[in-house]
């Protein structure tokens, strides 16, 4: 099938884009990981997506679902960690979901899929300083952009990148209560989640492929309305151009989160 | 039989529970360690553990973990598993103690060795 070809294809340029964007923000990963963790977010990620490129390349047409299969698996055993099992695990149970290609609610069961994967793995809900803080508001922003305001996919992806970023904003200056940073109490106060960070990272990459599959420019004006939260001004990281803007989708899908 | 798998981010911490616990325990409960990550660093790894499950001499298995990607990573080695095994809620040391002895029991069952690690929990240093 023609049309799947090129969606396989198309998850095998969005993999190795991610793999780059990762092997470039791999010290950055480690340095939040050494504030609030044990220090190898950057390193487990690089290796597991690395070896992820090398799997994909090595298939022969890859369906979407196969290529995503393909990802999860290389990265359940190459990253180790929590990471590993989050990344991996979810992209395994949501690969399902494009088996019948690329489309918009496709895309929106894929999404919804793989972040109840991380939810159930992690036993976590927004709140708690975790990847989960930047996939919720990430995949609702998606999902209502597609199903209820009628948005095209690209629009829907840049939107729900928009909130991710601003999720990621949202765990600087909450305490952890899962994971490593959990033991830290108070001092994981200020400092971002990794977890929520890489997720950022890929979801960024997800929508630059997304752009050049559809040989469009990746959408800048969107309407972003939500206010500025308290706390979540920015500079607690060092890094102005990373933090976000504002945390309203996190908060508003808290409830939903804990379910 | 009931078996029992320590799974922590070291491995010499797996080895050395496992070599307490087998101290309290005797054959009728085989202890298997599996600890570190994919590089033999500190971590976790599905694999490892996958294996170590299915190396085990025993059809249903009590895993004892310690740190929160220890945890995720059982789940996922024992979905990926023949055998029937659950992971225990438990202080992974005092746990793998509780587990061995419960397990040498004649009457042990999967169910009666989990409780028993998970009794660790309550267990006071004096």
């Amino acid at each position: 099938m023609a049309a799947d070809t090129d969606h396989g294809a198309a998850v095998v340029a969005a993999v190795a884009r991610v793999a780059d964007r990762i092997a470039d923000e791999r010290a950055y990963l480690t340095d939040l990981d050494s504030a609030i963790g044990d220090a190898d977010h950057g390193a487990n990620l690089d290796r597991g997506f690395r070896a992820a490129v090398e799997q994909v390349d090595a298939l022969d047409d890859p369906t979407p679902e196969e290529a995503v299969q393909t990802v999860g698996t290389a990265l359940i055993s190459e990253v180790g960690g929590a990471a590993g099992p989050l990344y991996g695990g979810g992209l395994m149970r949501a690969a399902g979901q494009l088996s019948d290609g690329i489309t918009a609610e496709s895309t929106v069961a894929f999404a919804e899929a793989y972040l109840d994967s991380v939810r159930d793995r992690g036993d976590a809900r927004v709140g708690q300083k975790t990847m989960v803080d930047a996939l919720v508001p990430a995949v609702h922003t998606y999902k209502k952009s597609i199903e209820e305001d009628d948005l095209d996919p690209l629009a829907a992806l840049a939107k729900a990148v928009d909130a991710c970023r601003r999720g990621v904003a949202f765990t600087v200056p909450i305490r952890a209560e899962k994971g490593r940073a959990s033991y830290l109490g108070w001092r994981s106060v200020g400092h971002p989640d990794p977890g929520a960070t890489s997720t950022l990272f890929l979801a960024e990459e997800l929508l630059a492929a997304a752009a050049a599959a559809l040989d469009r420019e990746v959408p800048t004006d969107l309407d972003a309305t939500a206010p500025a939260p308290p706390g979540a001004d920015g500079d607690r990281d060092g890094d102005p151009d990373r933090d976000g803007a504002a945390t309203a989708d996190a908060a508003d899908t808290a409830d939903e989160g804990g379910s | 039989m009931v078996g029992l798998l320590v799974v922590s981010h070291s491995a010499k911490a797996a080895e050395g529970i496992r070599d307490i616990a087998a101290e309290m325990g005797s054959a009728a409960a085989p202890v298997a360690a599996v600890g570190g990550d994919p590089e033999g660093g500190i971590g976790t790894d599905a694999t490892a553990i996958g294996e170590a499950l299915a190396a085990l001499d025993a059809d249903e298995v009590v895993v004892l973990v310690d740190l929160g990607s220890a945890v995720m990573n059982a789940d996922l080695a024992i979905e990926g598993s023949d055998k029937t095994a659950v992971v225990a809620d438990a202080p992974v040391l005092e746990g793998t103690v509780e587990a061995t002895v419960a397990a040498t029991s004649p009457k042990a069952t999967l169910e009666s060795v989990r409780e028993a690690a998970e009794r660790a929990r309550e267990t006071s240093k004096r």
